[in-house]
């Protein structure tokens, strides 16, 4: 197990690239999700404070 | 052609009338360089080795002064919407103002790099390919320049964000530009440097004025 | 293709696609790093600093596939004016720039343990920086431009000019990088792969693709959320505009 987080020595390097692609790709995909649920809240309230009109553009209800 | 040459002759004069543009430019240049024995040291050696670099990346630096103002003014004042009337295709246009602004900024400054070369300790024996390979490579260095002038056209104070588009397009220009002057340096032969410099400015000179054409089209729709 | 140019049709599609790429993603990360992390030899010459590679080439190859898929999404955007595709482009670059860094850092930590330098200028890590920059100005220019209309259009052509460049770039880059390196040393990737490394290496590449389509079609999502939530407050505010006359 030791030996695992030992890495041959080479410990920082692996364990810090490993850091860093779960740091930079956790933290993408976390704030992505995070400002997906928000805006869907957002667009919900809206739709329920005003009566949906259907768009002109014909695109209408989704 | 007329067409071109008026949009040339009118740019330059404007250029003339409101002065200074050329000035600062050659002062940036001067400055910039200058400022490397500085950060490097004054030894002859160490500058000698770097000169092709420092002239070519100051040169490099200083040609994205004035980019922002090079389509700015006529869209703004609507000179562009009278130059669109013509029957000229836009790149003809678009090509005349770089070509204007070429002869405002980047001439004076390689008419200036001989003296700059002689303080960053440049062989005698590269100045001719400085000179040349300059001569090839701001063309291309406007023209994708211009791209960046023409996307950032509505843009207030875009010069740090078209430095930012234009630079790394203009890398390929940089490193065949240098390699040429050291090549001369080292008495070694220029010329395939200087090819591939011309080879990628005319390439680069022919995507940059087709990109600045079609940006400043929907620039101003 | 014109099926999905409708914004409502986007919206299916997306939910239908959405859970499984999302599950395949997180079904992967342990699956992936327990390949790369435990049950894959180490390299004879790199030792365990190869598991490094499971990342960088992965991510490397993100960023270039991520790039080439902004300037399709730009070059439909401008010819058929398809209105989804720059929305497309858009979500995708900071995916790409995320991608780049990640390829540029795991480069570094590759870097020092193999040739005893944290950066080194050989070609490929050179050539994606350069990406980078092509990525943070494209991202730049968005965000610079007010009109929504006008800056999906200067997007577009600024991701077509960088990627018609992208060739001459890395050309260039090798060219400095055969003038300025002895012969020997730096060339990244070392000795030929070993069978064992491909089953890592794959999953990883799996990963990563999955994992940039659910987090691309969660921006394009959001995105399409706040273009509506801006007609939709645009209209509020008109219609209070109009009590307000009225009063």
């Amino acid at each position: 197990m030791a030996e695992f987080f030992h890495m041959g020595g080479y410990a920082l390097y692996v364990w810090a690239s490993y850091g860093a692609a779960l740091l930079i790709l956790g933290l993408g995909a976390f704030l992505n999700w995070r400002i997906l649920k928000r805006s869907s809240a957002r667009l919900e309230h809206l739709r329920a404070a005003a009566p949906h009109r259907r768009r002109r553009d014909g695109h209408g209800a989704e | 052609m007329s067409v071109f040459w008026s949009v040339v002759r009118r740019d330059l004069e404007i250029a003339w009338a409101q002065g200074g543009g050329a000035g600062f430019t050659v002062i940036f240049f001067v400055i910039t360089v200058t400022l490397f024995p500085f950060g490097v040291g004054p030894e002859p050696g160490v500058l000698a080795r770097i000169a092709p670099g420092i002239l070519w990346v100051a040169a490099l630096l200083a040609s994205m002064i004035s980019l922002d103002r090079l389509f700015a003014a006529d869209l703004e004042d609507g000179s562009f919407d009278h130059l669109l009337l013509l029957p000229e295709p836009l790149a003809v246009i678009v090509a005349a103002k770089c070509l204007a602004h070429w002869i405002t900024t980047s001439l004076p400054l390689i008419l200036v790099a001989p003296l700059l070369a002689l303080m960053v300790n440049l062989e005698a024996e590269a100045f001719p390919v400085l000179i040349l390979s300059l001569l090839i490579g701001t063309p291309a260095v406007t023209a994708i320049g211009a791209v960046g002038a023409a996307l950032t056209a509505g843009i207030r104070r875009a010069g740090t964000l078209i430095a930012l588009i234009v630079l790394p397009l203009a890398i390929p220009i940089l490193i065949f530009g240098v390699a040429a002057v050291e090549a001369a340096r080292m008495a070694l032969d220029p010329a395939p440097h200087l090819m591939l410099l011309a080879g990628t400015g005319c390439f680069a000179l022919v995507l940059g004025i087709a990109a600045a054409g079609a940006a400043l089209k929907l620039a101003m729709e | 293709m014109v099926r999905f140019a409708n914004p409502a049709q986007f919206q299916r599609l997306s939910d239908m696609l959405l859970p499984w790429f999302a599950w395949a993603t997180v079904i992967l990360v342990p699956v992936g790093l327990y390949y790369a992390l435990v049950n894959s030899p180490a390299d004879y010459q790199q030792g365990e600093t190869v598991r490094i590679m499971y990342l960088h080439v992965p991510a490397a190859w993100m960023a270039l596939f991520t790039y080439t898929m902004m300037a399709v999404a730009s070059a439909v955007s401008l010819i058929w004016k398809h209105p989804l595709a720059d929305v497309a482009a858009r979500a995708a670059a900071p995916l790409g720039a995320a991608f780049t860094a990640l390829a540029l850092i795991t480069g570094m930590l590759w870097g020092e343990p193999m040739w005893g330098t944290w950066w080194v200028w050989d070609a490929r890590l050179t050539s994606v920086l350069i990406l980078f920059f092509l990525y943070l100005g494209y991202i730049a220019l968005w965000d610079a431009i007010d009109n929504p209309a006008t800056a999906s259009r200067a997007a577009a052509i600024l991701a077509l000019v960088g990627f018609v460049n992208v060739p001459i770039i890395k050309f260039s880059v090798d060219w400095w990088n055969t003038l300025h390196q002895p012969a020997s040393v730096l060339k990244m990737g070392g000795p030929a792969i070993h069978p064992d490394m491909l089953v890592p290496l794959f999953l990883m590449f799996a990963l990563f693709k999955c994992y940039f389509v659910t987090v691309l079609l969660w921006r394009m999502k959001a995105e399409l959320n706040r273009a509506k939530i801006r007609g939709l407050e645009a209209a509020v505010q008109a219609a209070a505009e109009r009590r307000e006359q009225a009063a």
